[in-house]
């Protein structure tokens, strides 16, 4: 036997370092630079107008995205009212009681497929099951579809964050005489920051999704008033004003950028924090 | 639907005239709170436990004794039903409380686990406070106005040995004590419900020795009012705290006797080689 030589491996870890670090470093500065790029050209675009005004018609001067805020904010907000008690209970389903269960396994392969998917097919297929016979778009239509889209990510969040808890802790529950309900109680108390940061991430992620949107809430130029209409929101906004000739709406739509990517950035720290500088798994 | 339950047994009792079918006799101790016969234990296909035949003396320690893996802790999770946690387990046999076949699907196991209470190798606190670990199986059993829980959660404290060092923390998260005092607040927590028997299933083999000597003598303390079963790696501590000591090997119990015989002159060689220290 001969040793290798000592070189060679100097040299192939040295490789690989270097490798590994130019990867990284080229990851840091793609962020960054999206970072710069939305502050500076979006950062001119707020002021209070912006945040307290509906869009005006092109070529008039003035005018802001409030009624978009307000509206992604109640897509959001619906959305995840409509998501993350079916994801969870989805998840405790799976990790407490159909772990082997046939419905289980389905469930689990359904979720798994259904990460998957892309979102704009979620929004062909609530535009064909809600919107075409509601007969028109509609903000509740763009709530589902967001909703359709959290559900899967709320339901392994949920399934990983109880299958964390020992076995030890359900064995100690139901040893005390507990029914199994309450020992899911208790799991679920003490995977409470885990399940918060899951649903934070997940309300990030769909904070952004603008094409579920295309075909369900579509988009308003006008103050949400109804869940049946079309209702303004963020990312269909970015979307239209950003390929319009208008300098105006072009200046909105960066604004509009920045203001989401300043959302996720924060729902991304505070979630963080939940987990105490845990990586999220 | 626990009165359901409750009811229906009652009913059934009334049908068949109380008695079991066929009442166990004592084999080794008079009248022993529970007995053993015939529990063979199953994980899938594999038997894990072989025709064991038992009787824990009531008030007394009963230390369990054998190798890892020769079905120790196995043996005692079949007194309070909580295999039944995992599908692919299976019990075969009976074991009488009292001289009801707790096997029986008639037994509500939420009375069961209330009697027979468990505690575990490694401190399973609650996550919630101190006191909430406390109270939380006597908020589940009993309806109690609030000066009567707080009494006896101080009682049960006081019982474990941990008043005096929580009294004033009682509020405080209960992750944030240590080992050895997670385990008597786990103590603490089992005894407020008033059980009939304590499982411990090798309840020192996670903290340190100055905290194990506290659960030892903790241990002597209780056995006026309860009946304890301990499954323990650590024969000085069987030989210590125990009135009876089973040794198991292999899914089969070798040899059963008082705690001073099986150390002193134990009849069966396997048992002699594993406490003169040979195998195991």
């Amino acid at each position: 036997m001969t040793l290798r030589s000592h070189r060679t491996r100097l040299w192939t870890d040295r490789l690989l370092k270097a490798f590994a670090g130019f990867s990284a470093l080229v990851g840091i500065v793609f962020l960054l630079w999206i970072l710069i790029t939305v502050v500076v050209r979006g950062a001119s675009a707020l002021n209070l107008h912006f945040f307290t005004r509906s869009p005006a018609p092109p070529g008039v001067p003035g005018g802001g995205l409030g009624n978009a805020i307000l509206g992604t904010l109640l897509l959001t907000v619906l959305a995840t009212l409509l998501g993350v008690p079916l994801g969870l209970l989805a998840g405790i389903f799976l990790s407490e009681f159909g772990r082997h269960h046939p419905l289980g396994r389905t469930l689990r392969f359904v979720v798994n497929v259904l990460m998957g998917i892309p979102s704009i097919i979620v929004g062909l297929f609530v535009w064909a099951w809600l919107v075409v016979p509601l007969g028109g778009f509609s903000g509740l239509a763009g709530a589902v579809a967001l909703a359709v889209l959290m559900v899967p990510v709320v339901v392994r969040t949920t399934e990983d964050m109880l299958r964390l808890m020992p076995d030890t802790l359900r064995e100690s529950v139901l040893a005390l005489g507990a029914p199994r309900w309450r020992m899911v109680a208790i799991l679920l108390r003490g995977a409470r920051t885990g399940l918060l940061t899951g649903t934070l991430l997940a309300v990030a992620r769909i904070s952004g999704e603008t094409a579920p949107l295309l075909f369900t809430a579509l988009n308003s130029p006008y103050w949400p008033r109804s869940l049946l209409k079309p209702m303004a929101n963020l990312t269909v906004t970015i979307y239209n004003y950003a390929m319009s000739p208008y300098p105006d709406w072009q200046r909105l739509a960066w604004g509009a950028s920045l203001l989401i990517t300043l959302s996720v950035l924060a729902l991304t720290v505070v979630s963080r924090i939940f987990l105490g500088g845990r990586e999220p798994s | 639907m626990r009165w359901k339950q409750a009811l229906q047994n009652r009913w059934n009792g009334r049908r068949s005239g109380t008695a079991p079918a066929e009442p166990p006799r004592p084999l080794y101790v008079p009248q022993p709170k529970i007995m053993v016969r015939n529990l063979n234990f199953f994980y899938g296909d594999f038997q894990a436990l072989h025709d064991n035949n038992l009787d824990i003396a009531a008030h007394k320690v009963t230390a369990i004794i054998g190798p890892s893996g020769c079905g120790k802790s196995t043996h005692i999770r079949v007194y309070n039903r909580i295999f039944e946690l995992y599908r692919d387990q299976r019990a075969e046999g009976a074991v009488y409380l009292d001289g009801v076949n707790i096997l029986s699907p008639e037994v509500d196991v939420i009375d069961l686990r209330r009697r027979v209470g468990m505690i575990f190798q490694k401190p399973t606190p609650f996550p919630m406070s101190i006191f909430d670990n406390v109270a939380y199986g006597l908020r589940l059993h009993y309806k109690l106005p609030k000066s009567e829980l707080e009494d006896r959660v101080k009682a049960a404290l006081q019982a474990a040995a941990l008043w005096d060092e929580v009294k004033d923390k009682l509020h405080q998260s209960a992750y944030a004590l240590s080992g050895g005092q997670q385990q008597r607040l786990v103590i603490a927590r089992a005894l407020a419900v008033e059980p009939e028997v304590l499982l411990m299933d090798e309840p020192t083999s996670a903290i340190d020795p100055v905290a194990t000597a506290r659960i030892e003598d903790l241990i002597e303390s209780l056995k006026e009012r309860y009946t304890i079963v301990i499954v323990t790696h650590n024969m000085q501590q069987a030989a210590r705290i125990s009135d009876y000591t089973a040794f198991f090997y292999n899914g089969r119990i070798v040899e059963f006797g008082p705690t001073e015989e099986i150390f002193t002159n134990p009849k069966n060689k396997q048992t002699e080689d594993y406490i003169t220290g040979r195998f195991g």
